[in-house]
């Protein structure tokens, strides 16, 4: 009979323990919310105010080597996708780069160029060398599987595809801005196909002086 | 010495300074850039043509628009009308020669043919420039090989 009433006392003990731990609790979060209001009305929105553009890719360059995007880190780097049967487009940016390229003097050696081909499967790395033969040394022309080459594409969001021509052929339509990055790989600028040589040189020197 | 630039003629078409640009090593594919003049009082179509170093030759517009870069084939031939010019000049329309069976250097002459609906066949030289040039280059002073 004794022992019964102890649970009895026992339970309600622990009934408002509970209760009290809880009363505790909620005004602990009432407070909470009072002072830092703020931190709990609005949902937490973590931007950089930066695209995200560029990211990991792995392909092979124009020397047959493997090449990553840790390649090119330590330096500003220049990206740009095209491919070489391509009449106009590609050899004027590589034209104009490997332009910019001497303009900048010594300041060149402090900045990466990297040429993307869209067109793995005719641009080789052998056909590669071959035609880099024709503009600055120091631009670097990147191939890949099909597959590595999407993934790189997609990284630096560069839309491609294959277009048929006559006579069985086919033509790439491709992104055609140059894409900047600082020395770690993030993105800093956009230059457009039609931007002129002064304004593309100048963004060349920004983010070289980082 | 300045010189007027070559012009070709069939009938009521003349063709003005026909060139070309450098390829690339191993470049597969070249352009070709002229203006083109209907003097007559009928629409013409440049409907084919050909050039020594190249398997075949087709008329494209190559466009940059918000950043894609497109080439469009000119199908059932390029119109140009009455009183006309067309110009082929980097950047928009232009000749693609493709299958390049050589590469095209600096200062080089390719032999060409245009044909033309109405005008018929023309035979046409370009003049190579370097691989990123703008415009025609200088006409030479001295021509050889006539």
């Amino acid at each position: 009979m004794s022992s019964a009433l102890k649970i009895i006392r026992w339970v309600a003990f622990a009934l408002i323990a509970v209760l009290l731990l809880q009363i505790g609790f909620f005004a602990w979060h009432w407070y909470r919310g009072e002072t830092s209001a703020s931190r709990f009305a609005q949902p937490v929105i973590t931007t950089t105010g930066v695209p995200d553009v560029g990211g990991p890719f792995s392909l092979v360059n124009h020397r047959g080597e493997r090449v990553t995007q840790d390649t090119f880190k330590g330096k500003p780097t220049v990206y740009f996708f095209g491919f070489t049967h391509c009449p106009e487009v590609c050899p004027t940016t590589l034209f104009e780069m490997s332009q910019h390229l001497k303009d900048l003097g010594p300041d060149a050696d402090r900045l990466n160029v990297v040429f993307v081909t869209v067109d793995p499967e005719r641009d080789t790395p052998e056909l590669l060398k071959t035609y880099m033969e024709s503009f600055d040394p120091r631009i670097a022309a990147l191939t890949g599987s099909p597959e590595e080459v999407t993934a790189a594409a997609k990284a630096f969001r560069v839309a491609y595809r294959k277009v048929p021509t006559e006579g069985g052929n086919y033509t790439m339509e491709h992104s055609a801005s140059v894409i900047v990055t600082d020395a770690q790989g993030g993105f800093v600028s956009l230059i457009d196909y039609h931007e002129d040589k002064a304004t593309a040189l100048a963004k060349l020197k920004r983010a070289i002086r980082g | 010495m300045a010189q007027a630039p070559e012009t070709y003629r069939a009938g009521a078409i003349v063709v003005e300074a026909p060139w070309s640009r450098a390829t690339p090593g191993g470049a597969k594919v070249g352009s070709g850039y002229m203006r083109i003049m209907n003097t007559g009082s009928e629409p013409d179509r440049l409907v084919g043509g050909s050039t020594v170093v190249a398997e075949r030759f087709e008329v494209h517009r190559s466009t940059v628009v918000d950043g894609v870069a497109r080439m469009e084939p000119v199908t059932g031939g390029l119109e140009i009308g009455p009183g006309q010019t067309v110009e082929l000049k980097p950047g928009a329309l232009h000749a693609m020669l493709v299958n390049l069976r050589q590469g095209l250097n600096p200062g080089d002459t390719v032999k060409g043919m245009l044909i033309f609906e109405k005008a018929g066949v023309l035979k046409i030289e370009y003049r190579v420039g370097g691989i990123g040039a703008q415009a025609a280059p200088a006409a030479a002073n001295v021509h050889q090989g006539h």
